[in-house]
């Protein structure tokens, strides 16, 4: 059996866990000295050798990506945190950023310290107030403590760290339009290679990270990356805070060593709702493709989950139960691709707007046999045709969501409708959706 | 409205908060938002004029990012998620009723220009479902009902709280704070909601930690 280890988490419920004293009080900013007296090039290596990957969705090393600086590069090096947490699902960023912002900033200090960068950004989305307030809060703390600025702790490094709002749009979570972003420009993706750790912000050597990935580094300096590599399964190393949300009974963030299954999480969280069992669920946010009740054992691990035909991810466990269209669920995703599309390149930007009208004609029941043939190939002029990510993650729930449930899509049809009652899915009883009907 | 000389100042402190000032525009256009009530045309050349750029890269970049407002937004804006799991635990039966309750429509403002009602993409609050936003503060396990009696408190100038977090200010506050000034409340409200503390719980009830370390 699996258990929790709490290690991001593990503060989360100590009085005033957002201030300094109580992160100071609990071995906090420890990892400044340890990595100080280590050469940079040392944190990068033992980053690697905890087999730390990307927390952001990737999974690529972090390790490797702080390898690629060219510090023989004569312009400055940036740190750049990825805290544009908006992929639907993914919940865990925020909550550690509120609880305890001085994770995110010692693992900063750490994680620039190794690329020998002396400015760092966080950017954060824009529509979280009081989560920025934290931050804000946090990094004045820092500094004044001498965490941050000149000479930090009489080890003759300097760096500053901007805390940066962003201002509504999904599409910054990927990380050359979050650099556009942070440039003070619209958020659209930049043609790789270069590469950002050649040529990123201003031109210059970057590291983008996840806030997940910037926070583990503090306990991997700290406890050593054996201890790290200790967790998790062969290639996925360490823990991760796994997200479920939905139909179960007590949603809520979850941390634990990568290789953990879903049914051993749904088992922690009491089960599925009263009376009511698993249907389809997203492993990793809706960009990974949907999974079923067959995929309960399956090891959350990069290599388990991709050999099962849909991807980690950001361990964003959305979990639906029988009462859930999963037509009506993938519209509205698709919906919200459309929404979110920068508009860069035509297969993403025309092809979301395709996708949206053939899935509505289906939703209402006024579509054909052909038309999920058509949603197919539609994916398919999608899927590796666009300029990033965002295109082929909108294909993700439409193809599964075939693969698994045609018979639900052609009941739409035969039905002339949705056959469910959306009533019945909400987390509220269907009382209250009768009295909102009443006065509607 | 026009522009004050603090404002001025404010914005080219922002600029100058980075190493090339034109990383600034996102927080500057925020600046405008809270003191003008919306992005307004004077701001954008405001800040065109700071930054060395033309107004139309600042209108282009104003345009693409949902939070800048071209209309007046209200004292309050309430966002109600309506992306795919809040919709189906509820969402799409809350913003129903709020239109209804407020009169308007998707992205309008009722007529006493207290609440801006429009419903929004994931908030990354998804364990806390069906999820409402007001001035991007979290309101937790929304029903229809919890959500009327959040706006009429509003509009009728009672104290509200986020559920896992401070009082509610204003819009244009809360603008001013994205912009990188921040206010006092930093230290109200909890460190974690129940659902982020559900696995820790657990992890503390069965004794389950991470592994010792080997010294």
């Amino acid at each position: 059996m699996t258990t929790l280890t709490p290690v991001l988490t593990d503060n989360w419920d100590t009085e005033r866990a957002w201030t300094l004293a109580a992160y100071e009080e609990r071995g906090g900013y420890a990892a400044l000295d340890k990595a100080f007296a280590m050469a940079p090039d040392d944190v990068i290596a033992a980053v690697k050798e905890s087999g730390l990957r990307g927390r952001g969705g990737a999974g690529f090393p972090t390790g490797m990506k702080w390898g690629f600086i060219p510090q023989d590069n004569p312009r400055p090096k940036y740190l750049v945190v990825n805290a544009d947490e908006s992929e639907p699902g993914t919940c865990k960023d925020i909550p550690l950023m509120m609880a305890s912002p001085h994770t995110l900033v010692e693992g900063v200090i750490v994680s620039s310290y190794a690329i020998r960068a002396n400015t760092a950004f966080i950017y954060v989305r824009g529509e979280v107030l009081h989560v920025i307030r934290r931050l804000q809060r946090a990094v004045q703390e820092a500094y004044l403590a001498g965490h941050l600025g000149k000479n930090i702790h009489g080890s003759g490094y300097d760096l500053d760290l901007v805390v940066h709002a962003g201002a509504g749009a999904y599409i910054c979570g990927e990380e050359t339009a979050l650099l556009e972003g942070l440039e003070g420009r619209r958020g659209q993706p930049r043609l790789r290679p270069p590469f950002p750790a050649v040529a990123g912000l201003y031109a210059s050597p970057t590291v983008i990270n996840n806030v997940e990935s910037i926070a583990s580094v503090p306990s991997i300096i700290v406890n050593g990356p054996e201890w790290f590599a200790g967790m998790g399964t062969e290639k996925s190393n360490g823990f991760g805070i796994f997200s479920l949300s939905g139909h179960v009974r007590t949603p809520g963030q979850y941390e634990a060593p990568l290789g953990i299954t879903l049914r051993e999480l749904i088992d922690m969280a009491g089960g599925m709702r009263e009376g009511h069992e698993l249907k389809f669920w997203t492993p990793g946010g809706s960009s990974t493709p949907l999974l079923t009740p067959e995929h309960l054992d399956v090891p959350l691990d990069f290599e388990s989950v991709g050999a099962a035909g849909s991807m980690l991810g950001t361990r964003a466990l959305q979990l639906f139960d029988e009462t859930t269209c999963v037509v009506r669920a993938v519209l509205r995703w698709t919906e919200f691709y459309k929404h979110e599309s920068c508009g860069k390149c035509t297969p993403c930007r025309e092809g979301t707007w395709w996708l949206t009208q053939t899935m509505a004609r289906l939703e209402k029941g006024e579509g054909t046999e052909a038309d999920l043939d058509v949603l197919l190939d539609q994916c398919d002029n999608i899927l590796g045709r666009a300029f990033c990510a965002l295109g082929d993650g909108a294909t993700s729930p439409i193809t599964s969501s075939i693969q698994y449930f045609r018979d639900e899509y052609l009941a739409h049809l035969t039905h002339g409708g949705c056959p469910f009652d959306p009533a019945a899915s909400t987390a509220f009883p269907s009382s209250m959706t009768t009295a909102a009907g009443a006065t509607a | 409205m026009s522009l004050d000389d603090n404002t001025w100042g404010e914005l080219r402190e922002i600029a100058a908060r980075y190493p090339e000032a034109r990383s600034g525009l996102l927080p500057m256009l925020h600046l405008v938002q809270s003191v003008e009530g919306r992005v307004t045309p004077e701001g954008i050349e405001a800040c065109a004029e700071i930054l060395g750029i033309s107004a139309a890269e600042v209108n282009g970049v104003a345009t693409f990012y949902t939070m800048y407002k071209r209309k007046p937004v209200g004292d309050y804006h309430v966002g109600v998620c309506t992306n795919t799991l809040c919709a189906v635990m509820g969402g799409d039966l809350i913003f129903e009723r709020l239109k209804d309750h407020l009169d308007v429509g998707n992205d309008e403002t009722t007529e006493d220009g207290k609440i801006t009602l429009e419903h929004i993409e994931c908030n990354a609050a998804c364990d806390y479902a069906p999820v409402m936003m007001v001035n991007w503060e979290f309101m937790d396990n929304q029903t229809p009902e919890s959500a009327v009696q959040v706006v009429d408190d509003l509009r009728e100038g009672r104290e509200v709280h986020s559920t896992r977090g401070p009082r509610l200010c204003t819009w244009r506050e809360a603008e001013r704070v994205l912009a990188g000034f921040p206010d006092d409340r930093a230290d109200e409200g909890p460190a974690a909601g129940p659902a982020s503390l559900a696995g820790l719980k657990i992890a503390r009830e069965k004794g389950w930690t991470a592994p010792e370390v080997d010294k």
